[in-house]
């Protein structure tokens, strides 16, 4: 392929600090007004700074045309496909931004006394209603950050649900097929991973359940699991697996990264769970904005509703003619405590709520089965041609809302990696699937398409694939020295870390 | 009902026939029936856009906001003005709508921000290593302690009582988790009770996290408390408000291992309480335990300068269980707010901009302290935000001041009961002096009010004279 360097690669980065010039500046700041006193009668001068710190000086105009111009090296969803599994690239609609930005929600304190907050405490049990009637549990908190966070929340509601039993377990189980969060949240929450293997129809090898049940009898605290997994199936076991979990003492742990193909089908509260974090961020549209803001609420059992963090949002009924009124409960004297500051990311229930609302019931379950219905139907694309050839899907089944492929064959016939793929999809405007995950499956790519995405994106998708398998054939170096168009071309991430450069150093 | 999808019934036959089956209900199957659920959910039905909109309006209109109420609290957040073009960047789809960059040849204007964030919260805090964000303040602060934990294999706290409560009681919440204990130091005259300090820090002691300004606003002297910890090999971990750090020395010249904070103040909106963002820095020694996303410079094949997630053999999507911290999905879009919030404000407006609070926050702490049956709980110097005490149900009097239309402060009694009768003002550039000087007269008409309530005139001749005496 002709290298020509396309503008944007010709541009060189520069920072915003690069770009400063002392003596410009943006804000202008509102007069003193009051009178002023030298600083240091105020405080100390040996706790005052000497030098300010070296923030740019730049005008407004080209502060927005530095970030601007940055926003172009970026894909984002609103521009293309963005089949990320696990991550639900869903559309994220306008109006969820609209009703968050209302100065009622966006300028409200978080300390507000809850007499003069009864909207958003209102909207904040609204959601969490909704919530449990998704997740088929009877409580909701909505406090965790993230889901890592409603993991880690997860695994410290049952570590005080065993401890107020007199019981002290050690170990949580977890498929091999996991979130790499899963394993990380169970270090932070003190406990030990046990590792469970997975059967050749991509759910939890039951022989291997009951073994490490048995090898750690009396130990067991908890089963995180995904259902769907992230193999993108539905482990038919789960009400087998719920119950040799529960007859074992522990808790059975739903990560809610995949709910997105089973509202209004299926729910975890039913499944057996009795812990459910729900993210936000994934099947209720909140947007990712390229690293967050999420938020990771979590679904509870009624043994474990008495462990909930503080404060819970609660409805107390009116009396003499006064409607109901919402208010923060302290009083739990059970809780796990805080697991941050105030309510949670309001702004975040905010635009989910209205997701909710705009989809009704009915369009949550429709939106999941548009998501199945995209998935297999990519899935069944994929199955043609040189994909379904070089690219087989790992666990031949119909699946959810997402799908493995291994590149294992396209790798031994071609020579390509599942990262070269992956690169070479980026020349033709799409986002790659998530590559390298599940660890299970040899040069994996998981693709989930959300049922936001219509028929010809999933068509020009499948084509592509097809396309870059073809040029291989003949040209497989094409692939691996790709991408060609993209602002900058493949980086070296080994060196980032070898000799890690963090900020830029000023003089 | 709003859908957002697109597939009409001829492309699902379509696609139904591609995939071989003849209905949905076909890919359901896989679910055993006995858990499908089997009747609709028992929500109301979906509405038009128009209809959520006025819901959702409807709900906003029963909060009493900064823009309807004149906000005097912080605790933490600050009612600050977050400049347009904030909006304006944050909002653009290729901010708002990408996710992690993962891969990074497309995703240079996120990295490249995240760089550009790390290097301006480095300047912050005066330390030469900074993440890209967490997910806020308080849950920064556990985060920290497990760091703490890990770099002296050591699992004991000590936190000063000046530290936010919410941040103390998350770092306890944590703990119960990683099996550390927290001792916690009292408060003398605001500050931190240096000797009680001293005392409680020992060998085993992984970290000592303190907080400046405090939350009751006082400015500590970080460097001096900081020596127990240096003594004994302990981490120093100080927590602190962005926008004091134009005037106040940095964490990182006074000998902190980590600096942290809630990033709220810096282009980020109050929210009801989030989303915002911690930011979290840190000395070069402890770069490979920091947790979350960090963005680090390299270079392209053709030799192209270019961003990349740096370090991420610390994260749990490569190591697991062994990962240095569980966190995935961050605060990436509240971060690049900060961002253009400080390259907005730049070095000399972020330098005036503290300077504003100071002098402002000095004048309503003194006109303030000068009200009949208000005093202040400390004197220690301040920088934004200070307490006073109040001779007057401190409840009973913001709601009086609320009916004037102002949120008057924090009350400090539930987290503080020693300080039951305390309240906490905080002052922002929105914060005008006719507003301060009007809080003052609503104050001060609250107080007397409520003294008088419930006192009978010699009663309250009496408390005057004794609150004279007790107050001057």
């Amino acid at each position: 392929m002709a290298l020509t360097e396309t503008p944007m690669q010709a541009e060189k980065a520069k920072t915003i600090f690069e770009k400063s010039k002392a003596g410009r500046r943006a804000a202008a700041l509102p007069e003193v007004e009051v009178p002023e006193k030298p600083l240091a009668e105020l405080i100390p001068e040996s706790l005052l700074r000497a030098e300010a710190p070296r923030l740019p000086e730049i005008a407004e105009p080209e502060i927005v045309r530095h970030y601007n111009r940055l926003s172009r090296r970026n894909f984002d969803l609103d521009t293309g496909f963005y089949p990320l599994g696990s991550c639900t690239m869903k559309h994220n609609p306008r109006l969820n931004e609209r009703v968050a930005a209302l100065p009622g929600h966006a300028r409200l304190h978080p300390a507000q006394d809850p007499r003069r907050a009864q909207g958003a405490l209102e909207l904040m049990w609204l959601l969490q209603e909704s919530l449990s009637e998704i997740c088929g549990l009877p409580h909701v908190s909505l406090q965790p950050s993230a889901g890592s966070h409603g993991e880690l929340a997860g695994l410290l509601l049952t570590r005080a649900y065993h401890a107020d039993r007199g019981e002290e377990r050690t170990k949580v189980l977890a498929p091999d097929t996991s979130h790499g969060t899963n394993p990380a949240s169970v270090t932070m929450a003190g406990y030990e991973v046990v590792k469970v293997a997975t059967n050749e129809r991509g759910g939890v090898e039951m022989d291997d359940l009951r073994a490490k049940l048995a090898e750690n009898e009396g130990e067991v605290a908890c089963l995180m699991l995904t259902n769907p997994n992230t193999l993108g199936v539905f482990d038919e076991n789960i009400a087998e697996i719920a119950s040799l979990i529960h007859e074992a003492g522990g808790t059975l742990y739903y990560d809610g990264a995949n709910l997105n193909a089973v509202m209004g089908h299926s729910r975890p509260g039913d499944m057996g769970f009795d812990i459910v974090h729900v993210n936000l961020h994934k099947s209720f549209s909140q947007p990712h904005g390229g690293g967050g803001p999420g938020a990771g609420p979590i679904a509870v059992s009624d043994r474990i509703e008495p462990y909930l963090p503080k404060p819970q949002v609660v409805r107390r009924e009116g009396s003499n003619g006064h409607g109901p009124s919402f208010d923060l409960d302290f009083e739990r004297p059970k809780s796990i405590g805080r697991l941050r500051g105030f309510q949670g990311n309001f702004g975040v229930f905010v635009r989910s709520y209205a997701y909710i609302l705009s989809l009704g019931g009915d369009g949550l379950s429709e939106a999941s089965e548009t998501a199945v219905l995209n998935a297999n139907y990519l899935k069944a694309r994929l199955a043609e041609g040189r994909a379904g050839e070089r690219l087989p899907i790992a666990f031949d089944r119909h699946c959810m809302h997402e799908f493995v492929l291994s590149g294992k064959p396209m790798k031994r016939d071609l020579g390509l990696a599942t990262l070269d793929l992956a690169k070479r999809l980026l020349d033709f405007g799409f986002h790659p699937p998530t590559v390298y995950f599940p660890l299970l499956v040899d040069e994996a790519l998981m693709v989930e398409p959300t049922e936001t995405e219509a028929k010809e994106s999933l068509d020009a998708f499948a084509a592509a694939v097809e396309k870059i398998l073809a040029e291989a054939e003949t040209d497989p170096d094409l692939a691996k020295n790709a991408p060609y168009t993209t602002p900058v071309r493949r980086l070296d991430e080994v060196r980032a870390t070898r000799q890690p450069v963090v900020r830029l150093q000023l003089d | 009902m709003t859908r957002y999808t697109s597939a009409t019934p001829d492309d699902r036959q379509e696609m139904l026939d591609a995939i071989g089956v003849g209905s949905v209900d076909a890919l359901f199957e896989q679910i055993p029936e006995p858990l499908r659920l089997g009747r609709p959910l028992a929500l109301p039905d979906g509405l038009s856009e128009a209809e959520v909109y006025e819901r959702l309006s409807a709900l906003a209109e029963r909060n009493a906001d900064a823009e309807e109420q004149v906000c005097f609290v912080g605790a933490g957040m600050y009612d600050h003005y977050v400049p347009a073009i904030v909006d304006a960047i944050t909002s653009r789809s290729e901010f708002l709508t990408p996710y992690t960059p993962y891969q990074p040849e497309i995703s240079q204007g996120g990295l490249q921000v995240m760089f550009e964030f790390q290097t301006a919260m480095s300047e912050l805090t005066g330390l030469p290593v900074s993440n890209a964000g967490l997910y806020e303040g308080p849950s920064s602060v556990a985060s920290a302690g497990y760091l703490a934990m890990a770099a002296t294999k050591r699992k004991r706290f000590v936190i000063s009582r000046g530290v936010h409560p919410h941040s103390r009681e998350t770092l306890r919440t944590y703990s119960v988790g990683y099996g550390a204990e927290v001792v916690e130091v009292g408060l003398e005259g605001g500050l931190t009770d240096a000797a009680a300090l001293a005392e409680a820090v020992d060998g085993e002691t992984a970290a000592v996290l303190l907080q400046s300004p405090n939350f009751l606003g006082a400015v500590e002297d970080v460097e001096a408390l900081g020596a127990a910890a240096k003594e004994h090999g302990s981490l120093l971990i100080v927590a602190c408000d962005p926008m004091t750090l134009g005037i106040l020395k940095p964490p990182g010249e006074c000998g902190a291992d980590i600096a942290l904070g809630e990033g709220q103040p810096l282009g980020n909106r109050l929210d009801f309480g989030g989303p915002s963002f911690g930011f979290f820095c840190a000395t070069e020694a402890q770069i490979r335990r920091m947790p979350g996303r960090i963005a680090g410079e390299t270079e392209d094949v053709d030799g192209r300068r270019g961003f990349v997630l740096a370090l991420q053999t610390r994260e749990q999507h490569i190591r697991r269980e062994k990962a240095t911290n569980n966190i995935c999905t961050a605060q990436a879009l509240n971060a690049l707010g900060a961002m253009v919030h400080l390259a907005w404000l730049g070095r000399q407006g972020f330098r005036g901009l503290g300077e504003l609070l100071i002098q402002r926050t000095a004048y309503a702490r003194e006109r303030l302290a000068a009200i009949d049956g208000v005093e202040l709980l400390h004197e220690a110097p301040v920088a934004r935000e200070f307490a006073v005490r109040l001779a007057a149900p401190v409840g009973k009097v913001l709601d009086r001041v609320a009916e004037r239309g102002i949120a008057a402060g924090y009350p400090l009694g539930r987290e503080y009961p020693e300080f039951d009768d305390g309240l906490l003002v905080a002052i922002t550039e929105r914060r005008t002096r006719a507003q301060i000087d009007e809080l003052v007269e609503a104050l001060g008409a609250a107080v007397a009010a409520e003294r008088g309530a419930f006192l009978s005139d010699s009663e309250r001749k009496s408390a005057v004279a004794e609150g004279a005496a007790r107050w001057r």
